[in-house]
């Protein structure tokens, strides 16, 4: 991820408030039954989440939107690194939201 | 059309040219890109110099559309490049610089395309193939490999896209009297031309012909499809 030069470091807090906009976004094209949970612990995938395949990746575009408008620099967060590891980072808001800190704390080169 | 967001690749010259100053002239705002500069100025027009390989400045040419437009409304896939050889006498750096621009420049257009276009739940996305992939041209076998590969890549990305209520085509164009053919022998584009329905080269107004169609309000029914003109 890179960000621009004025760019400050977000809090968790942040990144959290634009993860659970992202799940806003997703619960308008849902029907009030299935809302997702703006929780911490909500599953994005797997047979404990109610999250669908094409639920995730809008989220996970409308959390990069979130990040880009936020620092005014472009963010992919679908890279290999992500995709690649045993325990992937998308499994829940958590996860998501550890994740992204970890990208934004590396030096952005 | 009009105040319809539009963003072409390589506008610099030949059909993209073409193509940004056609949709200027209705009324949209052409974002165009091309690695150099081009000559072509309109208070519709606003142009960046890229290689659309490079995703780093294909990611910040999008954030940029982003911000100044808040969202993209058409991509087209315009850029390419071409480069006749026998098979024997192709060096892998040619192959690969082919494959590159034309595959892996129109998948991260579309990619980055669909990103902005899926937050308004719209958009339209037309890429470039060629009549050399039915026609199974020898002497481009790498070019109408590329391209065969933008026909594959245009039909799973219009049903991927189609929940998102993006269109993704293709057009197929004909030999047009642009670079892309100039070191071709005459003899080879006359015999090209036979093979054709119609043998006559393609016209630009004939490609953008095409492209309108696909990008229109009623063309919402009509994804993963390639037309190829010339009655190929």
């Amino acid at each position: 991820m890179k960000l621009t030069e004025t760019a400050s470091m977000p809090d968790t807090q942040e990144i959290q408030s634009i993860i659970f906009a992202a799940i806003d976004e997703l619960n308008v094209q849902r029907e009030a039954d299935r809302q997702v949970e703006k929780s911490l612990d909500t599953k994005l995938f797997g047979k404990d989440s109610d999250v669908d395949s094409l639920d995730l990746v809008n989220l996970i575009v409308s959390v990069e939107a979130g990040l880009a408008e936020r620092f005014g620099a472009a963010v992919t967060l679908a890279d290999e690194r992500a995709f690649s590891r045993k325990s992937s980072p998308f499994k829940s808001v958590h996860s998501l939201l550890a994740y992204i800190e970890e990208l934004l704390g590396e030096d952005p080169t | 059309m009009n105040d319809s967001v539009v963003l072409i690749t390589g506008t610099r010259k030949g059909i993209g040219r073409y193509l940004a100053e056609h949709y200027v002239a209705k009324g949209c705002r052409v974002v165009g890109c091309s690695r150099s500069a081009t000559e072509f100025e309109s208070d519709r027009y606003e142009h960046f110099c890229l290689d659309v390989t490079d995703e780093a400045a294909v990611l910040d040419l999008f954030a940029r559309i982003r911000a100044k437009h808040g969202g993209l409304d058409v991509l087209i896939n315009n850029a390419g490049i071409a480069s006749m050889n026998h098979v024997l006498l192709t060096p892998v750096k040619t192959a690969e610089r082919i494959l590159k621009t034309n595959v892996l420049g129109t998948f991260l257009f579309c990619r980055e395309a669909a990103k902005l276009m899926q937050k308004r739940g719209k958009g339209r996305i037309v890429n470039f193939t060629t009549v050399a992939v039915p026609l199974k041209l020898e002497g481009e076998a790498i070019y109408a490999a590329s391209k065969a590969a933008v026909v594959t890549l245009t039909e799973i990305l219009a049903a991927e896209l189609a929940p998102m209520h993006i269109t993704v085509n293709a057009v197929g164009p004909t030999p047009v009297k642009t670079d892309l053919i100039r070191s071709v022998p005459e003899e080879k584009l006359e015999r090209l031309l036979n093979r054709q329905a119609i043998k006559r080269f393609g016209e630009f107004r004939d490609v953008a012909n095409v492209v309108d169609f696909f990008i229109r309000p009623e063309s919402d029914f009509v994804t993963g499809q390639t037309i190829f003109l010339g009655g190929v």
